[in-house]
């Protein structure tokens, strides 16, 4: 297929992504402002903006953290990249330039999402419940996504798509650990405290996993436990290693389709065989930090790679 | 007043055609009506179908009104139609290889060198060169009005690139979904081969170079172009890619698109950009849309142009006049369908006649194209007919002039009901080793009242065509 098709495919799952976890962050942050700690409320919020990449702009445009401003920029704002309004905007221009590599439904699912967004953009804002708007994105994205599942050929187009969507999940779910980091070093005196559990708690709900968590481990809910969860347990489905794995299964098929090896094969074993063999030991002993700012880096490498590998158009 | 013919009544009764549409038209309550009107919209904008227009900005997702009450022409109506629209279209194409090579028509004295040869899309770069088959004009849409039972005449003739034929494709689906029993009672041929025969028009073109299967190609200058919409649905209803100038490169006697398996060789082009846009080493240095290098391959053989550059010569509006005269000189037959009659500004009687006429002239600039620029005169206030006098007056070789036709009236939903509005008609002839046409076309309609003016940038809108079955 045409490089810049598999280009604007791979974009359509980025920002179709992106635009889940930006209304993933609004609930999470809405659900902590109803929280009684008053203190705890900003520091939420500005980490979950720093999450999403946007703290800076937001910072600039608005200065404090009001709750309106954040739903305004997250979701509507067309001056943040990463705003709900922005992603799906981009996700369906993306798809509108590539309708010929489109199922209809997929093409409909797009194009239904950029129509509602945009009447829901004509309303007075105070007939826009946040519960509503976070509520439409992740139906919206689960109907592009079940679209692509239910009704596109498993060509290379298909793997390109789920490259895009497994980066930017993988990517994500990195960020949004960063980010709260310091909530998960063991540190014994915090350990079980009332503020840890709704920091952890928050964090997984951001992933739509603390139900599957419990599921998945019960009893108590340590660091440990959270920090397996989220990057080493193939179950679960926003972990590093998921990611990575959907990753590898979606370069291998196109190496197979294409008879060809590029060097994001290579870079693509090499991140899963570490995932596969390291523990939450090394990886706390690493450094959560360091290990998790070690994976961005490397995500984003392998990001370039495929991009010189199959999206540049200089393939040779 | 002028007496308008009202395709569908004549002297109060029904004319055949549109016998069985009285009923459905008399049995549809308002709400229904209502209610079809916005499940098509919504439809239309559900699968993209929108109209950006240039320089207007505002919603770059407009659509273009599409009015439900269709258009309809008898076999008999058609098949005169369709001689005439494949003679014309035979015609302009022996006239493109013709002025390209020996120019017997112009030594013949029978069209002026001057207006081939100085004309501003007179390619020289292809002088000498006979595309494959001696196809110059692969898609030919000849615009069409009519003013009576069997009068019709071409308003003009589209070479290069003619756009509107997924309107034609998607007005007919829609119109099926809509209202199926329609479809029952009547016996309408089906336009869905489009795709299928264009693709093999496009084929049938192939450079000698090609072995086996041609690998066709759309080039689109890209989406934010307002026909985008149409260039994504003929590839994908063809199953070609569609490509940007980005996506195409020349090395060596071919030319090659960028895929995610490495360049692959292109045969066939399908060019939906200006000829002055192709090839920056070849026309336009600043253009950022063609292929370097793409010409010297197409005079080589390595690749075919569909439609050829040079062909916009064809479809001049001052060529347009000596169209007939190609139909006599190239076929030896007398042309079946006519011309409307022109005056050319450029010649000091026919300005003088426009000059003194223009209250009752159409005015129209040589090489403009989608209503702009153009004076309705019986619709112009006083002011605009001054106006335009000076444009031609300073300028008298850009301007042609033509009678305001009486253009036909179909029945057609209106707030208020229904009401006859006019419209022209633009079938999509192919050309290619054989000559193609389906049944049928696109039908634009001005939708305010009295108005002659039938662009979708103007405020047209469009039907759909039925060709019933004999």
């Amino acid at each position: 297929m045409l490089s810049r098709t598999a280009d604007n495919l791979y974009w359509i799952a980025r920002y179709m992504e992106r635009a889940d976890i930006a209304a993933r962050l609004l609930e999470v942050g809405a659900r902590i402002s109803l929280l009684p700690s008053a203190h705890g409320y900003r520091s939420e919020w500005d980490s979950l903006l720093q999450s999403s990449g946007t703290a800076d702009g937001f910072a600039k445009k608005y200065g404090d953290p009001v709750q309106r401003n954040l739903e305004s920029w997250l979701f509507f704002d067309r001056d943040n990249p990463s705003s709900v309004a922005s992603c799906i905007t981009a996700a369906r221009e993306n798809g509108r330039i590539v309708r010929t590599a489109l199922t209809s439904q997929v093409w409909d699912a797009l194009n239904t999402a950029f129509q509602e967004l945009r009447q829901m953009e004509r309303k007075p804002r105070s007939e826009l419940e946040l519960s509503l708007l976070t509520e439409w994105v992740m139906r919206h994205a689960a109907m592009v996504r079940g679209a692509i599942d239910a009704t596109l050929l498993r060509n290379d187009g298909y793997n390109f798509l789920n490259l895009g969507y497994y980066l930017e999940r993988g990517d994500n779910t990195a960020r949004m650990m960063d980010v709260k980091y310091y909530v998960l070093l063991p540190r014994i005196e915090f350990v079980g405290s009332g503020l840890d559990n709704y920091q952890w708690t928050t964090l997984l709900r951001a992933m739509g996993a603390h139900r599957a968590f419990h599921w998945a481990y019960g009893g108590e809910v340590t660091a440990a436990k959270i920090a397996d969860f989220l990057i080493l347990n193939p179950q679960s489905p926003r972990s590093l290693i998921t990611c990575v794995a959907g990753m590898n299964n979606h370069l291998g098929r196109l190496a197979k389709a294409y008879g060809r090896v590029t060097r994001a094969q290579g870079k693509g074993a090499a991140m899963l065989a570490e995932l596969e063999t390291t523990t939450v030991e090394k990886v706390f002993d690493e450094g959560l930090h360091e290990f998790l700012s070690r994976f961005i880096g490397e995500s984003a490498e392998l990001g370039g790679l495929i991009h010189e590998g199959y999206l540049s158009g200089d393939v040779r | 007043m002028t007496d308008y013919f009202n395709e569908m009544y004549q002297n109060g009764a029904v004319r055949p055609p549109y016998a069985r549409l009285e009923d459905w038209m008399k049995l549809m309550p308002a709400e229904l009506r209502q209610m079809k009107q916005a499940e098509a919209e919504s439809l239309f904008r559900r699968i993209g179908i929108t109209f950006a227009v240039y320089g207007e900005g505002g919603d770059p997702d407009r659509l273009i009104p599409f009015d439900m009450f269709p258009r309809v022409f008898t076999g008999q109506e058609w098949s005169r139609l369709e001689r005439g629209i494949k003679q014309r279209a035979r015609a302009l194409n022996a006239f493109l290889v013709d002025v390209y090579g020996r120019g017997e028509i112009v030594k013949a004295g029978r069209i002026p060198a001057r207006l081939v040869y100085q004309n501003e899309a007179y390619e020289k770069a292809v002088v000498g060169f006979v595309p494959p088959k001696g196809v110059y004009s692969h898609i030919v849409g000849i615009d069409l009005v009519r003013t009576g039972p069997d009068e019709f005449f071409v308003l003009e003739d589209n070479c290069r690139t003619p756009s509107g034929v997924s309107y034609m494709l998607e007005n007919r689906e829609i119109m099926m979904r809509m209202f199926p029993d329609l479809f029952r009672e009547n016996r309408i041929q089906p336009v869905d081969s489009y795709s299928e025969r264009l693709r093999r028009t496009l084929a049938s073109v192939a450079p000698a170079k090609c072995k086996g299967d041609p690998c066709i190609v759309i080039l689109t200058p890209g989406h934010f172009n307002s026909a985008y919409y149409e260039h994504s649905f003929l590839a994908d209803l063809m199953g070609v890619e569609l490509v940007e100038g980005q996506d195409l490169f020349v090395e060596g006697e071919y030319v090659y698109m960028r895929t995610t398996e490495g360049p692959r060789r292109v045969d066939v082009i399908y060019r939906r950009i200006d000829d002055a846009f192709i090839d920056p080493l070849c026309f336009r240095p600043d253009s950022m849309l063609g292929v370097p290098g793409l010409m010297d391959v197409y005079r080589s053989g390595g690749v075919s142009i569909c439609s050829a550059p040079g062909a916009g010569v064809a479809d001049d509006k001052a060529v347009y006049t000596f169209v007939p005269e190609m139909v006599r000189f190239y076929l030896g037959e007398e042309p079946i369908l006519n011309n409307v009659p022109t005056w050319q500004c450029a010649k000091a009687d026919d300005l003088k006649y426009v000059l003194e006429h223009l209250p009752e002239l159409v005015v129209k600039e040589v090489h403009g194209s989608g209503g702009y620029g153009m004076l309705v005169g019986p619709k112009a206030t006083k002011d605009q007919v001054e106006t335009f006098r000076k444009k031609i007056e300073d300028d008298p070789d850009n301007y042609i002039a033509q009678p305001t036709l009486a253009l036909s009236t179909t029945p057609t939903f209106v707030a208020e009901g229904i009401a006859p509005r006019h419209v022209d008609l633009r079938p999509y002839c192919l050309v290619g080793e054989q000559i193609d046409l389906v049944p049928g076309g696109l039908t634009r309609v001005a939708l305010t009242e009295g108005s002659l003016v039938v662009n979708s940038s103007q405020g047209g809108g469009v039907k759909d065509t039925w060709v019933l079955a004999e």
